[in-house]
């Protein structure tokens, strides 16, 4: 019945998504910003412990969709050992990716968001937590939100 | 009109009710989404229109179309005889004693929002009590707290039990306490499903001197609402619930208590004279409705309001519920599940189905289902607390209405099955 969402529920997502990567939270990190999807009321809070400028550590807790959990999760395998300036260019990468389903360069496993760009009510889901990590590596502490992500 | 070909005929034809000829008059519910036909269970957000609502609108704006009350000239006339015959047709519709009890305004929200900044900015002082349930939608829940702030007023909530969905009313006198000034609940609540024993709750409060409103958005439109029987001093519903347009809405309210309100907002219609210092203004409901009103609204909300009593809104009551004991004990046999709202075949029961599938978001579920046909929503159904209270985020819902049929059911409650292997795999 559900061919076609494949291209949405790939099975990295779907794998991620039932088992979170950097589940936890860290008492000890650096900065923390929590991202809120006012729509459906989820929330998740990034945690990332710094050295100098380089993410040294990430991880992530809270509740969400597939979609949303698997971005998360994957976010906090892509970042670690990147510094601040790669990690905003990520950013850049991945909102390309889930708005217009074009990568720019080998952006390994996250490509398999590139179907995201298909389903416009989805896009706040999948960068939820690439907001945070914009946040938090701004040191902001105020709550993120996808409000504003044009769909 | 078309109008005529599909529910009259039906009624002529048939001894009991043919509920798929409905359908020939709502041309939206024919077609296919992402290649499957096309199953609306998301009534309880908005509903379809029918093809005379459609065009009454057309109506309206290829002939009568002119601003009201103020002009001599005949369309002004006609448009003026249109608007206010809708307004008397609204008080048929809930039974209310006077169409100049009927204030015009966008919808619910904005009706709840008027009577807080004008009943609750004059009567509420420091150290009353707003009283509310924690099944209330953001619309009953945010105007108070805004108008509590203003005024030192606080909140109060009558609890609600748990998963199934009802109010605890065996502590009623806890809450019902002489500092309360108002109680304000849902008919029905949006996302438990829900129907609250509004009538029993009213008579109470009225002993206790309590204004109540009664918000009837999921109501209005699904039972016959008789506001001098439910006994509120308020009454509030949207029209694009109930088959008209989008951005007409009712606050119906008793005279006694219209009559010692101050203006919602200035403008123009709503004033007898007008000074550069000091205006003197109209009674209700025209000091509630400032400005060039929405005039298409309530001609379309007329044409709706004539549809569904043509069915018969205790038909509709019958078969919406009918629906949702259908698709509750459907869902009831399936493993992982949780349901939300009055059990199996409650009374209490109105017609939408709430639920969870265990370890898939609600997102997930709607995007799924919509990838079969199915329309639902997923979300906190703008009833956050409640969802905190209940311990889930959000849910899934589905909501019926009087041109859903059982196949589509079965259609909705085999896409779950099918969505709870999608993630089983």
């Amino acid at each position: 019945m559900f061919e076609d969402v494949n291209d949405l529920y790939q099975q990295v997502i779907l794998d991620h998504c039932r088992h979170p990567r950097n589940f936890h939270e860290i008492p000890s990190c650096s900065v923390t910003a929590q991202g809120r999807n006012p729509v459906c009321g989820d929330q998740l809070k990034l945690f990332l412990t710094l050295k100098d400028d380089r993410i040294l550590d990430a991880a992530f807790v809270g509740s969400g969709c597939c979609i949303s959990k698997a971005s998360a999760s994957l976010l906090t395998e892509n970042v670690k050992g990147k510094t601040r300036q790669e990690a905003t260019a990520l950013f850049d990468q991945v909102r390309g990716l889930v708005t217009t389903g074009q990568g720019q360069g080998d952006m390994g496993k996250l490509a398999v968001f590139a179907g995201v760009h298909k389903y416009p009510a989805r896009v706040k889901c999948a960068i939820l937590a690439w907001h945070a990590l914009l946040e938090a590596l701004k040191g902001g502490a105020a709550p993120v939100t996808t409000e504003n992500e044009a769909a | 009109m078309a109008f005529l070909s599909g529910l009259f005929a039906s009624f002529f034809m048939n001894k009991t009710f043919d509920w798929e000829s409905c359908r020939r008059d709502f041309p939206i519910l024919d077609q296919t989404v992402h290649g499957k036909p096309l199953v609306y269970l998301d009534n309880a957000a908005t509903s379809q229109k029918p093809l005379s609502v459609i065009e009454a609108l057309v109506h309206y704006y290829k002939r009568d179309n002119a601003n009201v009350h103020r002009g001599i000239h005949e369309l002004s006339n006609r448009s003026t005889v249109a608007f206010e015959g809708a307004r008397a047709r609204v008080a048929r519709f809930i039974h209310a004693p006077h169409p100049d009890e009927i204030i015009f305004t966008r919808g619910t929200t904005e009706s709840i929002n008027l009577l807080a900044a004008t009943w609750g900015a004059t009567n509420l002082k420091p150290g009353d009590v707003i009283l509310l349930t924690e099944m209330e939608h953001h619309s009953n829940l945010v105007p108070w707290q805004m108008i509590a702030r203003q005024t030192g007023a606080r909140l109060a909530f009558i609890p609600v039990t748990g998963d199934d969905g009802m109010l605890d009313l065996s502590r009623l006198d806890d809450y019902l306490t002489p500092r309360v000034k108002l109680l304000s609940m849902v008919h029905i609540s949006n996302s438990l499903g829900t129907l609250n024993p509004v009538e029993e709750l009213c008579a109470r409060a009225r002993k206790m001197g309590v204004t109540t409103l009664v918000d009837g958005a999921q109501s209005a439109g699904h039972l016959p609402v008789d506001v001098q029987a439910l006994g509120c001093d308020f009454f509030a519903f949207s029209g694009h619930k109930i088959c008209g347009p989008t951005g007409i809405g009712v606050l119906w309210g008793r005279q006694q208590c219209l009559e010692k309100m101050p203006p919602y907002q200035g403008g123009g219609e709503m004033i007898l004279t007008a000074g550069y210092d000091r205006t003197e203004y109209k009674p209700a409901p025209h000091r509630f409705e400032a400005g060039t009103p929405d005039i298409s609204g309530p001609i379309g909300l007329h044409a709706a309001m004539d549809y569904l009593d043509a069915i018969g809104r205790d038909h509709i009551w019958k078969h919406d519920q009918e629906l949702a004991h259908h698709a509750w004990d459907q869902l009831s046999k399936l493993k992982d599940i949780r349901l939300f709202g009055p059990v199996g075949n409650s009374p209490f029961r109105a017609g939408l189905v709430s639920f969870l599938l265990k370890d898939v978001h609600a997102h997930d579920i709607v995007t799924l289902a919509d990838q079969a046909g199915v329309a639902l929503r997923g979300g906190h159904h703008c009833t956050q607390p409640l969802m905190h209270k209940l311990g889930v985020e959000s849910t899934a819902r589905a909501s019926f209405y009087f041109y859903n049929t059982r196949a589509e059911v079965d259609q909705f409650v085999e896409v779950i099955r099918e969505i709870q292997r999608f993630f089983g795999r």
